[in-house]
């Protein structure tokens, strides 16, 4: 068995033979080494047939999906500049911002049964994460990609283009929130528990008359 | 295996109507089926307290006389929301949550967290707690195959008998798991970096004193049931599986490996210590449930073969690596999918650090809930009675697939 | 032949039938009210406090250092510290309670705590009727003494004690060195002295 090309070598013939495509490689700093293919999510199903299809890559198998929700960050950074200040060169302190997140990503592990060999990730990233939360459907291609989409869908909120039945999968249909975001904050629909925390114990007091929560 | 690249079957679309009036059930107007009979369709909900479902799980089945012609799984009965649990707790303390995922085999959700935080993580298990995951992996194997086999003839109206003779051998298994973590079914036993403690004196000998024993009590099942006429009539060319649509369905673990498919991750990966162990991976020929039967049964042999290796060979010294730290543990940013040989099925755990003491992100890949993709596929045609062995074959468990 | 599946597998369980009137192999239950399964040595159920010598307030070896609060999975433990009646905290827990309602056995705060005053007791017939007051354990329900530590797990206690006992006494060293030093400290500066003045 020929060892599996590097992502390199991937990215490099996906680019000729999916033409527009737009790939990046997103590094990852563990010990692992596990990187993964940014693609675009209008040839995310082009790139998708062609890595099943492909002869030497043959990624037959979808093991994993899942959503990883990335709010916004703003990070701010104090950084010194020169800077000439009535014509004296100073050194002056400058705050930059740098924006980081701001959507939701699906992430894709591919395997081949065929030739044994993988994983291969494959992510794509929503426009935003309210109005733009839309992604084309790898289910069409991997049928494994069918319970694991609806659960994204489900619990981050990704609609998933393209898949035969998106509806909600572990909440039930009249839900509204995502669950799995980072923001998610659960509904006060407290019941109360004999602990002592006071943090419980502070809740059940909007709940009750005080002869039930003490 | 060479597989042919198809078009997958893509699944049938809408889901099955709401009820109507009183919400217990509804009459669907008349449609003629096969062009031939015009009768009722009936739609019934089996579940979420049907004993043969295996927990709280609902089947939404559109029936033409007995004949099933759509199917729908309802799931979320059990749904805990596991992974904002451990996305809100540190690394230890996800690891007594993941115990109760597939509660039938704690050890391998363990083993399987794990590994995943130890690649995050650059750790290394030394030799010893490598062989006792081994060890614990394939008793794990066995307890959760007799179960499954006992449950199975237990859903087509065996009552009880093989149910509880596969509980009486699972026993001893699980009073060896008590011996060594002090717990039978949620066990905690593995950290990252290791095992959290060593095998207690004398406790190979009643291992091996157990495997010894199990291939006598594999004959007894095999005569029990392999060759029972009603069991083969209730299974053979029942629930069909083809190769093709497993892979592509992502099918894992032995409901694959049913279907002719020789992808046995313990092979492929060889994570672990599994290459030093000679075992074979049994296949079967026609993916129905009679294949999903007896691929178990033939696994539990190979497992009984991995067990007697590794309780020969394996080494004294430490059980955990020095380098890992149990509390305080934040591993670099960064992200790692780790998967496993689960007795289900393939059992992946993605993570995602920040640099923080809690995971960022923590997704458990469940077999169960992706080997129910294909259920209706499987059912269609079938008996309503058929769509319980079906379900019986796949083999899940709830808290695994809702979680 | 048809049939001949079924009459094997009968042939199985008839022999499974009467052998569990022969072979404890085969007959592996026990009328459990009456009879109880002897506990493991590594079994688990649910925390106790371990307290020394005959006093279950003073003996407490925890020293409300919380960390198994922390560490909890499902945050069944609440710890309040003792304070003295100047508020300085005295290493004594005031309120020590676990909600075995909401313990999941795990035995994490068991592995974290660093003083070896936490470990997982075998009793598990602890049904009550009260599900409120009943199920949240108070630190005099919860305090055990060492015996019974012993008790329940004769081979963890006995390493348990040997350790402490070596901490103890590497402690007790650690302070009779320094006494030593401080003396030949003493004695030295008071032999310089003469010299310097
Ligand atoms: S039981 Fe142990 S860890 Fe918990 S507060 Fe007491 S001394 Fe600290
Ligand atoms: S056993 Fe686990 S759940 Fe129970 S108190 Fe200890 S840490 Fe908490």
């Amino acid at each position: 068995m020929m060892p599996m090309q590097t992502l390199e070598e991937i990215k490099k013939r996906l680019e000729s033979a999916v033409p527009g495509v737009c790939v990046e490689i997103v590094s990852n700093d563990s010990p692992c080494q596990q990187r993964s293919l940014l693609v675009d999510r209008d040839h995310g199903p082009q790139v998708a047939a062609w890595l099943r299809r492909d002869d030497a890559l043959r990624l037959d198998y979808l093991s994993n999906v899942t959503g990883v929700d990335w709010p916004e960050v703003v990070t701010k950074q104090k950084i010194k500049v020169k800077r000439k200040v009535d014509g004296v060169e100073k050194e002056v302190e400058e705050v930059v911002q740098t924006r980081s997140g701001g959507y939701l990503e699906a992430v894709y592990h591919l395997y081949s049964m065929e030739l044994k060999q993988g994983a291969v990730v494959i992510r794509m990233r929503t426009g935003d994460r309210d109005q733009q939360n839309k992604l084309p459907s790898l289910t069409p291609i991997w049928r494994s990609a069918e319970l694991q989409e609806r659960e994204i869908y489900d619990l981050f909120g990704i609609v998933f283009e393209g898949h035969p039945d998106l509806r909600r999968i572990l909440m039930w249909d009249g839900f509204e929130a995502h669950p799995m975001r980072r923001d998610y904050v659960e509904p006060d629909d407290y019941e109360y528990e004999p602990t002592p925390h006071d943090s419980v114990l502070a809740k059940a007091k909007a709940h009750y008359p005080p002869e039930v929560a003490p | 295996m060479k597989t042919t690249v198809v078009e997958p079957p893509v699944p049938s679309g809408a889901p099955v109507g709401l009820p109507a009036g009183d919400g217990r059930f509804s009459l669907l107007p008349k449609t003629s089926f096969d062009g031939r009979v015009e009768t009722e369709l009936l739609e019934v909900a089996m579940g979420p307290h049907h004993p043969s479902t295996h927990g709280v799980f609902r089947m939404d089945v559109v029936l033409d006389g007995e004949t099933i012609v759509k199917l729908k799984p309802v799931f979320g009965y059990l749904h805990r929301n596991h992974e904002k649990i451990a996305e809100n707790v540190s690394y230890l303390a996800s690891i007594p949550y993941t115990d109760r995922l597939d509660y039938l085999c704690s050890m391998t959700n363990n083993w399987a967290y794990a590994l995943s935080v130890e690649k995050l993580a650059g750790l290394e298990p030394p030799e010893r707690a490598e062989y006792i995951r081994v060890i614990m992996a394939e008793l794990t194997r066995l307890a959760n195959h007799v179960c499954l086999i006992g449950f199975l003839a237990q859903d087509m109206g065996a009552l009880g008998t093989p149910l509880m003779y596969g509980f009486r051998e699972r026993e001893k298994i699980l009073d060896l798991f008590e011996a060594l973590s002090g717990s039978r079914m949620m066990c905690n036993y593995m950290r990252f970096g290791g095992c959290r403690l060593d095998l207690p004196p004398g406790w190979v000998r009643e291992a091996r004193v157990v495997v010894d024993n199990f291939p006598k009590f594999l004959e007894e099942f095999d005569n029990l049931l392999s060759g029972n006429e009603i069991l083969m009539a209730r299974t053979q060319g029942v629930g069909v599986l083809t190769a093709e649509l497993a892979v592509n369905a992502g099918i894992t673990g032995p409901m694959l490996r049913a279907s002719g498919v020789n992808y046995d991750i313990r092979k492929v990966d060889r994570y672990g210590i599994y290459d030093r162990f000679e075992f074979r991976v049994p296949l079967g020929d026609h993916g129905d449930v009679y294949d999903r039967y007896m691929i178990r049964l033939l696994e539990m042999w190979e497992s009984l073969k991995i067990l007697r290796q590794a309780l020969d060979d394996i080494p004294e010294g430490p059980v955990m690596d020095p380098n890992a730290k149990i509390r305080n543990f934040k591993p670099k940013p960064g992200e790692c999918y780790e998967r496993i040989e689960g007795p289900k099925g393939e059992l992946g755990f993605y993570l995602v650090s920040d640099g923080g003491a809690n995971p960022y992100r923590y997704r458990v890949r469940p077999p169960s809930l992706v080997n129910l993709t294909v259920l209706e596929d499987m059912c269609l045609g079938h008996n309503v009675a058929d769509a319980v062995a079906i379900l019986g074959s796949v083999d899940i468990v709830l808290g695994e697939v809702d979680r | 032949m048809l049939g001949e599946g079924i009459i094997k597998g009968m042939a199985e369980t008839a022999r499974n039938f009467i052998g569990s009137y022969s072979d404890p192999e085969r007959l592996v239950t026990v009328q459990y009210p009456e009879e109880h399964i002897p506990a493991k040595q590594n079994a688990r159920n649910f925390p106790f406090l371990v307290f020394d010598v005959e006093d279950p307030v003073a003996g407490l070896r925890c020293v409300a250092c919380k960390i198994c609060e922390k560490e909890c999975p499902p945050q069944c433990i609440y710890i309040v510290m003792d304070r003295d009646d100047k508020g300085k905290p005295c290493k004594h827990p005031k309120v020590f309670d676990i909600d075995v309602s909401v313990c999941m056995s795990c035995q994490i705060c068991v592995e974290v705590c660093p003083f070896d005053a936490i470990k997982m007791d075998t009793e598990f017939e602890l049904s009550e009727t009260n599900r409120y007051g009943g199920l949240l354990l108070t630190k005099d329900r919860l305090s055990k003494s060492n015996e019974y530590y012993h008790k329940i797990h004769s081979v963890e206690a006995a390493e348990v004690d040997a350790r402490l006992a070596d901490e103890k006494a590497k402690a007790e060293e650690k302070v009779k060195a320094k006494l030593a030093a401080a003396a030949t400290a003493k004695a030295a500066a008071q032999a310089a002295k003469p010299v310097a003045g």
